[in-house]
């Protein structure tokens, strides 16, 4: 097993504070499982814990920006998204604060809590903030990166995490190279017939959906779209123009996520495409293993590449 | 010297008060001319703080109108952000920006936004409008003060109904656990809301209790904040006072000033008729002039 999302998170988050010491942290009762714990114990004077309180947790971290601190938000992406829109919008987006929003446990990822805990709104909900960017990382090289961005921006930011294991894409595809913004789309792999942007841990399951495509002769070219918002249109637009077909894929609700953003985006460019969306029907979900679960709400490399050769 | 830099200059302490008095009372008439003419504002909640927020700026805080950003500045949240017209009144009288901007409250492009907004208007500390949010941005920004090893003040302004607000108690739930050094919380307690007394809407009492068992440094005495010398005694007592969080709740009128307007939530946020202007006018131009008699 390798490690996961949220371990590599917290380990990194405290080796930051190690040589940032304008980074505060900000829990409401789930560091251990945020793993925000690592920055808790290693800067206790850095870090608050606010204890069940989701609203006063975004707007304390707002207060400490408006004088030159950076803090870094932790809780459930689901809570943050439901129980800190305004304050995420009011506060620290309205006034520009650069605070960093990080929601644990995206998608599925809590799968066996149930649709309580599960997070199939949050970008939806973000996305439509103004001036927060939103950004998905698909592997621990990413999340670090992200992580870098996002501190170093003048404005609030939500990541997105996951809480299980992350695949490595680097081994596959190589280290996302140190000069390519994380906000810029990058190509996994290239092809001709068909386009599948993915975000987060649907990336992982479009190289292996191309895979699989390519044995049945169809060639697909792999996107990964970190940033959400703001959308790499140009590179996007590049590439359906190119294939003509578009398949999204995501660890969400299909109503106002990834799929969304791309099918705005390139219906306002006047491309001729077709689309399909990968991602949860407008339903609500339930508990059980986390593969499991994304498979039977339509999430995996099958299901992609169902969708996909449906197009191309 | 006009009224303002006499009240900021004044050293006697019975002066002083008087000259604060006096400012307030003006500062209530202009608010009352711009939210008529412009039609829009709530005039309610900002008479009520009237006194409160003229003692903050020309009396209180440490402040710098010409380095709003001073990072040592004491800070001000106004919390219940509909009572913007008052902070506008006071911040430009204070020397942030010209006074004749105050006309151009809630036209489109003014720096003065319906609510205040940080980053349009030089002298607001924080952007308010939603109830509720206040405190927990006050915790934050005093909480900055400790790991700055800073000594500036966080001051924030919350209505009762402001209170009603889970989140409030969030937050002074958060401040007792944290105890961060230059809190305060200035409750101007004036008892109506919205939609009618806080007594029908949300009975908020005993309020004092409430923080003192939240573990707070409640001052002892409720004050009359439409009373200038009441404040100054406040302010005194807040000193005397060691440990933080600290609140004070103070006894206001809603509308104050304006006899048939006082109380009534009908003025919290209504257009100020003609008929009513004309009566509420003499009312306030009467208590200014007997205010300004005792600073001749
Ligand atoms: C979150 C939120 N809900 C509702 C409102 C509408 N609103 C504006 S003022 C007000 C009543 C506020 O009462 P209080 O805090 O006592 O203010 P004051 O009487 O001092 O004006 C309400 C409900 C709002 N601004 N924000």
């Amino acid at each position: 097993m390798g490690e996961t999302m949220r371990d590599s998170y917290g380990k990194y988050l405290a080796q930051l504070g190690a040589v940032r010491n304008d980074i505060v942290v900000l829990d409401a009762d789930v560091s251990s499982s945020t793993k925000s714990i690592y920055f808790a114990k290693a800067f206790p004077d850095r870090f608050f814990n606010v204890g069940v309180a989701e609203a006063n947790l975004a707007d304390i971290a707002g207060g400490l920006a408006t004088a030159g601190l950076r803090p870094v938000v932790n809780a459930f992406a689901i809570f943050l998204a439901l129980k800190s829109t305004d304050q995420i919008r009011n506060v620290l987006a309205y006034n520009e604060l650069p605070v960093v929003l990080v929601g644990a446990y995206g998608g599925l990822s809590d799968s066996f809590d149930g649709a309580s805990h599960q997070s199939l709104a949050d970008i939806a909900i973000m996305r439509a903030i103004p001036g927060l960017e939103v950004l998905v990382p698909a592997d621990a090289d990413e999340m670090k990166r992200a992580l870098d961005y996002a501190l170093d921006r003048n404005g609030p930011t939500y990541l997105r995490l996951t809480r299980n294991e992350a695949p490595n894409l680097s081994e596959k595809f190589g280290e996302r190279s140190a000069g390519l913004d994380i906000r810029k789309i990058r190509v996994l792999r290239q092809g001709s017939d068909v386009t599948i942007a993915a975000t987060g841990m649907c990336v992982a399951m479009a190289g292996r959906a191309a895979e699989s495509l390519a044995s049945q002769g169809i060639s697909a070219e792999v996107l990964d779209v970190t940033s959400i918002k703001p959308l790499d249109i140009d590179s996007l637009a590049i590439s359906v123009a190119k294939t003509g077909h578009l398949v999204t894929a995501e660890e969400h609700s299909v109503i106002g996520g990834l799929g969304s953003a791309c099918a705005e985006a390139l219906a306002e460019r006047g491309l001729p495409f077709s689309m399909r969306r990968v991602g949860v029907a407008d339903c609500f979900t339930e508990s059980g293993p986390y593969d499991r679960l994304l498979a039977k709400y339509g999430i995996s490399a099958e299901a992609i590449a169902r969708q996909a050769a449906s197009l191309a | 010297m006009n009224l303002e830099q006499r009240a900021l200059t004044e050293t006697d302490k019975v002066k002083k008060s008087k000259l604060l008095t006096a400012l307030a009372c003006r500062f209530r008439m202009e608010i009352l001319e711009v939210l008529h003419a412009k039609q829009t504002g709530h005039w309610g909640g900002a008479s009520s703080a009237c006194e409160l927020v003229t003692a903050l700026y020309f009396h209180r805080m440490r402040i710098d109108p010409a380095h709003p950003e001073w990072d040592d500045r004491d800070r001000f949240i106004l919390s219940k952000g509909h009572a913007s017209m008052l902070l506008y009144t006071v911040l430009a009288h204070r020397g942030y920006f010209s006074p004749a901007l105050l006309g151009t409250f809630r036209d489109i492009d003014s720096s003065l936004q319906g609510h205040p907004c940080m980053k349009k208007t030089p002298g607001v500390d924080m952007s308010t409008g939603a109830l509720g949010h206040g405190i927990s941005v006050g915790v934050g920004m005093a909480l900055a003060a400790r790991i700055h090893r800073k000594d500036y003040q966080t001051y924030v302004m919350v209505g009762e109904g402001c209170l009603d607000e889970g989140q409030s108690w969030e937050a002074i739930m958060s401040a007792a656990k944290f105890k961060p050094e230059g809190l305060t919380v200035l409750v101007d307690n004036n008892g109506v809301q919205l939609d009618g007394t806080s007594d029908e809407i949300m009975p908020i009492s005993p309020l004092e209790d409430k923080f003192q068992a939240f573990g707070w440094n409640v001052l002892p005495k409720t004050y009359d904040g439409n009373n200038m010398d009441e404040i100054l005694e406040s302010f005194d007592a807040l000193d005397r006072a060691t440990s933080w969080p600290k609140v004070v709740v103070y006894r206001t009128v809603k509308g104050k000033g304006v006899s048939f307007m006082e109380g009534k939530n009908t003025w919290h946020g209504a257009p100020i008729d003609d008929t009513s202007f004309e009566l509420a006018k003499p009312e306030l131009e009467k208590a200014y002039k007997r205010a300004l008699a005792e600073v001749r």
